[in-house]
């Protein structure tokens, strides 16, 4: 997937869970990509964000942490 | 009409619903029936039939027959028993001298103005006419009519001005008025039942006809909605469907479902052998209570259409011409492709997509098929394009995917809103029965950018029609909460009961902020204040109040967050639990629902399990000796993403057509062409197929046994009433893949796919064909806890617990309207298709839609040079495509609308790639595009159907 659409997709999610309160919007964008994306995505999401790729919401980058990363591929 | 091997008894006028019983005594015999009940009816359940011709036990007595005469002891006269109430003590005769000479007398009438072609008569053996001269014992007809209705010509040659040809506009039935009695049940069902009015009868006395529209009009260019009631209602051959003309009587029936849409209507199929003569409403189905549609009832020809493949076939690349083979040979060839891309790249590079038109077991199957065989998660269904929302939404608030209500829940609404569907046109049996409601007084708010045929229509007029700009359905919903909550119309005893206190109060801050308020929102809505004010307390205090929704909800950015809304409305105003209310999501193909429930997305199993339980998946890991997969599989976009680059190479998609039905075509088509093994098993060489490598003959819903599910959650049987043409049903050629593959499946019967999903999904326990051999069909949860299913949900508390309020913030779509694409393009179906027309293009359905139009306001076409019928240019900033005009007021300045029917307008080349946040289902409802006027079809609707053709060879078969 394009990087551009991947960093929009995270940041879609992180809107919405930005009328929550804080740590539950934390959590809720982590257990969110944990849950419906597939490792593959997880993967290029943690290469992204490592790699320190412009464009992804504070949220998000907040959440990062609690994302379960996928198994080595 | 009469009935088939399966008597479907007809008493003559509707139950009466009263719970107060009287006892009456008809010819000898005491029978006991709730007050209200008729005379005829009291009879009936007697065991003893009144003659009658003008009576049918689905619309309200009329009495003008006369033939149903009865004599009651201590009454005068005798009266029609149709009309007759009973009352205690009541001594009722229906068989004395008197009334048999009455009788006979009336029916002398009756058939001295019909003709005597009984034995060429396309309705004989099906007649209530004759049948009633038999009844009444006719031998006679002294009467020889100066005047009649039935011959061309009098005696001397001249032409008898009394006598009107047969209309045949109709493509599936005819109108002969030659032998009409004037009974006026054709007109009662158009109003009563299918409520279009589209039927009346004209003139007076001697000169009363039957008349569809204005005296200028055919049957097929009048109101006329084609959906069968009135030809059902006729007692002769006035109204007849032209294939019993065409094939005579059926001999045997058999009780299906229709393969349409996610009503999930009840049918007789009536046979002759084993070819179909006509598919009857069955009138204790108890989605549609023996309604039916133009689709279910008569457009079912596709199969048996000639486009239909029914040999396999392959090629080495999808640039050759298709190659037909035997099974073994394709199955092989695709087994080995597989196999050999998952070596070269991985467990995860192979998928499915099944199908929402397949049963529950054949889904379930193709879900165990990469779940167990190709060992990974990698399976959608096209719910991912249209209800994944719901599943989100309904999910997280209430604790189940599924609509909260049966169908018959609508008889006790008072205050229905639809948001965001058209059910006249999508869902329109559901649509006849909720007019029905309407008419009866209920209100009706609709929330819709487009006047759909809801808002007015006879005597139906919806009381608040909130007509939003495309994308802010999430503003509206939190503006009618906002209201609710400001104005103290919540419902706070049912939100303390049975609502996370403190999540309501967070929520009630939340949409309290006057930013909500509709005189804030309505700015970006359009959405007057006032309006928007009235609807959301009609809503929170009249009475009981339902939510219909369709696709117009989720097919957004914010799908998931507006079902959400959806969800929070219903909780605050106390709108669940009980008969009459609810979150009833109109889901749009026969087993979205089912194909949802049996665990076609990739992060859940069967019951909408999440596959990183670890409980979840040892029920399955148990049963089928195999390890599965932890982790989340790739939804439909996601696959295409990654065959693009080059990760995901083959898929086995059933029954879908992708590369019509999702956004973006191009995106789609690059994704399919990336890969090296595309199985496409179908009943047409479709869209996708062409950039298949193998073609899997597919069989239609009336070759194959199994079950659908419709969207009130309705386990409905569907029966095999002829041999599948292409050898096998769906669910054996799943089988004989996998065991290409290795799997060594052994069903013989769908029944035991459906022992196995029984066996291992909570909610589907108690669920087994012996049970809907004896019970019709049950909802699910069906189990031990409910062991006939469960008609409504949430009655003592939510599946979930708590019901959970979650806030619902707008945030504008990122598709805007500009200099470049100032218009909003949103996109719907119609009546006559289905989809993405597979099925109906290929049945004489065209006649009402043969192609895609776009509905464009006139100011806005004026202001572009566009007239009526001109071929316009459509074009987003994903790709543009060309398509005919049609000036109506029915879409506001500022919106074009069109629907994907035809695969020749292409409109997903226009829709985007933009997606709901939380499910990825697309955007098809917001586009931003300017029209401009056109000389036809675009480039790439030229090379598009040129590739189309290419793809489309096939080889002869070898000798």
């Amino acid at each position: 997937m394009s990087p551009d659409k991947l960093i929009y997709m995270a940041n879609q999610i992180a809107t919405f869970f930005e009328s929550k309160p804080h740590d539950e919007g934390v959590r809720g964008i982590a257990d969110h990509i944990s849950d419906f994306w597939e490792p593959r995505m997880r993967r290029q999401f943690f290469q992204l964000v490592e790699a320190g790729a412009a464009g992804f919401k504070p949220l998000v980058l907040e959440a990062a942490p609690q994302i379960r990363r996928p198994a080595e591929a | 009409m009469k009935d088939f091997i399966i008597p479907d008894r007809d008493f003559g006028t509707p139950e009466s619903k009263s719970k107060v019983m009287v006892t009456l005594n008809v010819d000898g015999f005491d029978v006991t029936v709730p007050e209200g009940t008729s005379v005829m009816r009291a009879a009936a359940e007697a065991g003893i039939t009144v003659p009658k011709l003008c009576a049918s036990d689905n619309m309200a007595a009329f009495g003008s027959c006369r033939l149903c005469l009865v004599e009651i002891e201590g009454r005068n006269g005798t009266p029609a028993s149709c009309t007759t109430p009973v009352a205690p003590g009541m001594k009722v005769h229906t068989q004395t001298g008197q009334l048999k000479q009455l009788r006979r007398g009336v029916m002398e009438l009756y058939i001295s103005d019909h003709p005597l072609d009984c034995l060429t008569c396309s309705a004989n053996g099906d007649c209530e006419l004759q049948d009633m001269a038999g009844a009444v014992g006719l031998r006679d007809v002294r009467y020889e009519a100066v005047e009649n209705h039935f011959t061309p010509k009098n005696t001397a040659g001249e032409l008898n001005r009394q006598w009107m040809p047969k209309d045949d506009s109709n493509p599936y039935f005819t109108y002969d008025p030659a032998k009409c009695i004037v009974c006026s049940r054709c007109v009662r069902a158009c109003e009563e039942v299918q409520g279009t009015f589209a039927l009346t009868i004209e003139g007076r006395g001697f000169d009363s006809r039957v008349s569809a529209g204005a005296a200028s009009d055919s049957f097929l260019t009048s109101d006329c909605v084609s959906c069968g009631a009135c030809v059902q209602a006729c007692p002769t051959a006035t109204l007849q469907e032209k294939s019993v003309i065409d094939i005579g009587t059926p001999e045997r029936s058999v009780i299906t479902t229709c393969a349409y849409c996610g009503v999930g209507c009840s049918f007789k199929a009536e046979m002759r052998g084993d070819e179909l003569v006509r598919m009857v409403p069955y009138k204790h189905g108890k989605a549609n209570r023996g309604h039916s549609c133009v689709k279910g009832r008569f457009a079912y020809g596709y199969a048996s259409h000639k486009d239909r493949i029914l040999n396999p076939m392959i090629r080495e690349t999808i640039n050759d011409p298709w190659q037909e083979v035997t099974w073994e040979e394709a199955l092989g060839f695709a087994a080995r492709r597989m196999k050999d891309i998952q070596a070269k790249h991985g467990r995860q590079s192979v998928g499915v997509i099944t199908s929402s038109r397949c049963t529950n077991e054949e889904t379930y199957l193709v879900q165990k098929l990469t779940r167990a065989v190709f060992m990974n998660n990698n399976t959608d269904t096209c719910a991912r394009v249209c209800h994944s929302p719901t599943g989100y939404g309904l999910g997280q608030t209430f604790g189940t995917s599924a609509g909260t209500q049966d169908f018959d829940s609508v008889e006790q609404t008072d205050v229905v809103v639809v948001i965001g569907a058209n059910p006249t046109d999508g869902h329109p049996v559901f649509a006849s029965r909720l007019k029905k409601r309407l008419r009866q007084g209920a209100k009706l708010i609709v929330i819709d950018p487009r006047r759909i045929d809801l808002v007015k229509s006879p005597h139906i007029e919806a009381a608040h029609h909130l007509a939003l700009k495309p994308g802010t359905n999430v503003a509206v919903v939190t503006s009618i909460a906002h209201v609710i909550v400001t104005e103290g119309l919540a419902d706070e005893s049912f939100i303390r009961e049975r609502c996370d206190w403190d999540e309501f109060q967070d929520y009630a801050e939340f949409v309290a902020d006057p930013r909500h308020a509709p005189e804030a929102t309505e700015l970006l809505t359009g959405v007057p204040a006032a309006e928007l004010r009235a609807a959301a307390r009609l809503f929170a205090k009249g009475g009981n109040g339902a939510i219909y929704y369709g696709l117009g909800v989720t097919e957004h950015s914010q799908g998931s967050t507006t079902v959400i809304g959806i969800a929070n409305l219903a909780m605050l105003t106390g709108n669940i639990g009980r008969p009459g209310v609810g979150v009833n999501p109109l889901r749009g193909q026969n087993n979205v629902q089912g194909s949802c429930d049996m665990g076609s997305f990739p992060h859940e199993l069967p019951g909408y399990r999440h596959v990183k339980n670890d409980s979840a998946r040892e029920v399955f890991e148990k049963l089928w000796g195999v390890t599965l997969d932890h982790e989340p599989g790739l939804r439909i976009p996601n696959m295409l993403d990654a065959a693009v680059e080059g990760t995901f190479k083959g898929l086995y998609c059933q029954g879908e057509d992708i590369l019509q039905s999702d956004p973006d075509t191009k995106h789609v088509a690059a994704g399919l062409a990336a890969m090296d093994c595309v199985i496409v098993h179908d009943l047409f060489l479709n869209e996708t197929a062409n950039y298949a490598h193998v073609f899997l003959p597919g069989s239609s819903f009336l070759e194959k046994d199994g079950t659908f599910t419709n969207a009130e959650r309705r386990i409905n049987r569907v029966r095999k009433v002829m041999a599948p043409k292409n050898g096998f049903g769906d669910w054996e050629v799943t089988q004989m893949l996998a065991n290409a593959m290795g799997a060594g499946w052994t069903y013989t019967h769908p029944s035991q796919i459906m022992d196995e999903i029984a066996a291992t999904t909570p909610s589907f326990a108690g669920v087994s064909y012996e049970k809907l051999e004896t019970e019709g069909s049950v909802q699910w949860p069906c189990n031990e806890a409910h062991p006939l299913g469960t008609p409504l949900m949430h009655v003592d508390g939510f599946m979930r617990g708590k019901g959970k309020f979650i806030r619902t913030e707008y945030v504008a779509t990122d598709e805007k309207t500009g200099p470049r694409f100032p218009l909003l393009l949103t996109t719907g179906r119609i009546l006559s298709q289905y989809n993405v027309g597979a099925q109906t293009r290929r049945t004489a359905n065209t006649v009402w839609h043969e192609e895609d139009v776009l509905e464009i306001h006139p100011h806005d076409a004026e202001v572009r040079g566009v007239k009526d019928r001109d071929w316009v240019r459509l074009a987003s900033r994903s790709g543009d495509t060309s398509l005919r005009a049609k000036l109506t007021d029915r879409v506001s300045p500022g919106v074009v609308y069109t629907t994907f029917h035809h695969p020749s307008t292409q409109a997903n080349v226009i829709t985007t790639d933009f997606s709901d946040w939380a499910t990825n289902c697309p955007e098809y409802k917001v586009t931003a595009v300017q029209v401009s006027p056109s000389n036809g079809p675009s480039d790439w609707q030229e090379d598009y159907a040129s590739q189309a053709t290419l793809a489309r060879r096939i080889l002869p078969a070898a000798e």
